[in-house]
């Protein structure tokens, strides 16, 4: 596995990780991000249908939180875990947990790490998760760690600490099982940063994790809502400095288009999608523009959009969202207002998914308000379209030194 | 019961149905429907997408599928979204974005399922809403309105529908009212070049009161006939007999349209009996239940016997769900909260009965249906002679014996 950097621009990375996977030529953008999945599938959608979606991510998030308490049928089946849920082409990622449903906090010991599946509670040492990951053999993998400074209200130097020194042990015990794995030899560790909001921790965790032969980084303890994200943004600098070039990081839990830009700009790689998911349960639909260099009869329409929706985002903003306790963005629609009973435009004009190509929101609506789950579906498609295409445009962005641009009109999304 | 020769068609009946081969022992035919959206080879199963919607496929896996024709209900999107917003959309095939062909019910069904919340008069059928407890009146008038708003190549009759388990006096006002309404239907439809109503023979379990609807309904100038009033609570055994009176005394150069049958095992039975169309929600029921259907029966795929099971749903079956994934993963899907679950046993069901209804078709233009039949029974229940005995007496009944 090797990443070129084709270009550093204000702390933002652009290049390719190439030789990745087990037939060792598959190649991956950054920045970029991977296909969110549940159970291994993408939520609400089959192979048939995620096939419709342009632009999808080389490489597949899993959760062993979903996996984990399959192991003895994955470990009967042999033949890996891509195969196993029909996708034995695609590059796979497996963190711990899940970004969406990341709780309870704790349950972390000297040397156990607890994930949540649907079944409860699955407690792994590092035997049992060396053992999960050999049934899995996924190409990259979320070492053991112990996510829980940063789960907690205030974090202690002490729990901090705590966090650095076992996840090092942790890393440490993994590496040595894994080189007396036959199965695991083509498989490569993600390291994972911890430390709280301590930066001495911090650093400590980059410095110590960069010595070990890890094939990246993940940069955890950064998850919680845009203003949690902004108090943490000086420690994310600080830790990927401390990094080499040549590794790609990760960072859990950050997902949302703003914020994905701040990570980029501090050195961060690769991001999780499950942003568009959130958006999908609460009935929303993505419509922010990351087009920054539209023509101007173009812009003064999308300009006429966006102020519309965004004076409405206040009212928005206290419709209750059942599924994700997240608040509504100004980056989507709510397709189950009123007003959309009789749209029929495509959810996006010029929206090439499958979703505004043969539908309307006036559709997506009486299906929202009828409980159909084709809501979920086409939202799904739609959102993830969306999404993939907003990083296809950083990329572009970083390669015509046009970043400022994007991320001014970004910005300007939010009110 | 002797098969009476059926009576000749009024020559100015539109002729929607061309017959391409019939079985020489029973009464089965295969045929070609030619309908506004295309045509569909018949014997066909209808899969059912009550609000504009076939659950969680879109309307182009149902369109991989083959799936050439199916169902809306008038009752649920006269309620949501109702009949102006779909004429706006250019009607229902518009507003679905379905290039294919609709059949719409009347919303007579939802007499008898939501039996609390209705109540019928001469006039119609009047519902309380369970959305926001307004009153709608349903009349013969207003069905046929609602079906031309939302443009469905076939539309249904308001029929005063009893359930099949009523005995007394309603059975028989109910199907004389039925034959009322029909010609209701008939002069209130706006559009009979572009959609074609069908009449819905009525009766009960009553071999009387249903010969005397088949004799009047037959007398009306209509594109085709249902059979309705069944695949309620009663037994088979009086269910097939209804169905066998019912096709002897329909004409021979319409479709013959069976209401609510989905079961395998029905489906066999009943187009021996000389049915060409059928519907039911049973088949994109049972799979959100985690049912996948199989020639032997079903599989329970969340139980636990199929956690390690490698192979697919069905190792014949043509669709992408068995294409794909084995019954493990399936198994493990379906014990999680993401809906692909049931999306790929939905797929899967509806492909399981459209292969059905070919295989079917196939063997009567190849004339070895009686063979088929028995087969099929074979599979399903392990000897063509453990065949339930409603089955084996209907299957008897126009030739079809099982050992």
């Amino acid at each position: 596995m090797k990443l070129s950097l084709t270009k550093v621009v204000n702390g933002c990375r652009l290049g390719k990780i190439k030789n990745l996977g087990k037939t060792e030529d598959r190649t991956m953008d950054i920045p970029g991000c991977l296909l969110y999945t549940k159970t291994g599938s993408a939520p609400h959608l089959t192979h048939q249908m995620l096939q419709n979606i342009h632009g999808l991510p080389a490489m597949v998030q899993l959760t062993l939180s979903s996996l984990a308490e399959h192991h003895e049928v994955l470990a009967e089946y042999k033949e890996g875990v891509g195969k196993f849920i029909g996708m034995p082409e695609s590059l796979l990622y497996c963190s711990l947990h899940d970004p969406v449903s990341h709780c309870p906090a704790g349950y972390v010991t000297n040397k156990s790490v607890s994930v949540w599946g649907i079944g409860g509670r699955v407690e792994m040492t590092v035997s049992k998760f060396m053992a999960i990951q050999q049934a899995l053999q996924p190409d990259w993998f979320q070492c053991l760690s112990d996510g829980g400074a940063s789960c907690e209200e205030a974090t202690s130097m002490k729990r901090a600490r705590k966090s650095v020194d076992r996840s090092l042990l942790f890393l440490d015990n993994c590496l040595r099982l894994q080189e007396e794995s036959e199965v695991l030899q083509k498989s490569v560790i993600i390291g994972v940063i911890e430390g709280g909001d301590v930066m001495e921790e911090r650093l400590r965790s980059a410095r110590e994790t960069a010595k070990r032969p890890v094939g990246g980084f993940l940069l955890d303890g950064f998850q919680g809502n845009p203003t949690t994200l902004d108090t943490r943004l000086h420690l994310l600098s600080s830790v990927t400095a401390e990094l080499p070039e040549d590794k790609p990081r990760l960072v859990s839990g950050v997902s949302r288009p703003d914020e994905v830009l701040k990570c980029i700009e501090r050195g961060v790689d690769l991001f999780e999608s499950f942003f568009p998911y959130q958006v999908t349960e609460r009935g929303c639909a993505l419509t922010f523009s990351f087009d920054y260099q539209p023509n101007p009869e173009e812009t003064l329409l999308q300009q006429n959009g966006t102020q519309e929706e965004i004076k409405c985002v206040d009212q928005i903003k206290k419709i209750k969202t059942t599924d994700c306790n997240q608040e509504m963005t100004s980056f989507e629609i709510n397709l189950k207002e009123k007003k959309y009973q009789e749209d029929f435009n495509p959810l996006v004009r010029g929206c090439s998914c499958y979703c505004c190509k043969n539908h309307t929101r006036a559709y997506i609506h009486h299906l929202l308000v009828t409980n159909e789950l084709l809501a979920g579906v086409l939202l799904m498609m739609h959102n993830f379209e969306h999404y993939f295409g907003f990083f296809h445009s950083i990329r572009e962005a970083l390669k015509s030194d046009r970043l400022a641009q994007l991320k001014e009109l970004i910005h300007r999304q939010i009110p | 019961m002797a098969a009476a020769a059926s009576p000749a068609s009024l020559d100015s009946a539109p002729r929607i149905m061309r017959l391409v081969a019939e079985c020489s022992r029973s009464r089965a035919r295969a045929g070609e429907l030619r309908l506004p959206h295309g045509p569909v080879a018949t014997p066909v199963f209808m899969p059912v997408g009550t609000q504009a919607t076939m659950k969680g496929i879109t309307a182009e896996q149902l369109d991989a599928l083959g799936c050439r024709i199916c169902l809306g209900n008038t009752y649920h999107l006269g309620l949501r979204p109702g009949p102006e917003l779909i004429q706006k959309a250019h009607g229902l095939h518009g507003f679905m974005n379905w290039p294919h062909n609709l059949l719409t019910d009347s919303g007579g069904f939802q007499m008898v399922s939501l039996v609390s919340l209705s109540e019928v008069t001469e006039e119609g059928v009047r519902f309380r809403s369970p959305y926001d407890g307004d009153e709608t009146l349903l009349s013969p008038e207003k069905s046929v309105q609602i079906q031309n708003a939302l443009g469905s190549d076939i539309i249904m009759q308001l029929d005063d529908v009893v359930s099949s388990t009523v005995t007394g006096p309603r059975v028989e006002e109910a199907m004389y009212r039925s034959i009322r309404w029909l010609d209701r239907c008939i002069a209130a439809h706006r559009r009979p070049d572009k959609q074609n109503l069908f009449a819905i023979i009525q009766g009960g379990l009553d071999a009387d009161l249903r010969a005397t609807c088949l004799e009047e309904m037959t007398k009306r100038d209509v594109p085709g006939f249902a059979i309705g009033g069944l695949s309620g609570g009663e037994s088979k055994a009086q269910f097939w007999k209804m169905v066998a009176l019912s096709t002897s005394q329909l004409p021979k150069d319409k479709p013959r349209y069976l209401m609510g049958v989905g079961y395998a095992t029905d489906l066999v039975v009943c187009v021996a009996l000389g049915c060409d169309m059928f519907d039911c929600v049973f088949p994109t029921r049972t799979a959100r239940f985690g049912s996948a259907l199989v020639p032997t029966g079903n599989l329970q795929l969340k139980k636990k016997l199929f956690e390690k099971d490698f192979s697919p749903i069905d190792p014949e079956c043509t669709c992408p769900t068995c294409q794909k994934h084995s019954r493990a993963f399936l198994h493990a899907l379906l014990h999680s909260d993401n809906t692909a679950a049931l999306h790929h046993l939905t797929v899967h069901n509806i492909a399981y009965q459209l292969q059905l209804m070919s295989a079917m078709r196939a063997s009567i233009v190849e004339k070895r249906f009686p063979e088929f039949v028995r087969n099929f029974m074979g599979t399903m229940y392990g000897d063509p002679t453990l065949c339930p005995t409603w089955a084996t007496e209907a299957l008897a009944s126009v030739g079809i014996t099982l050992d």
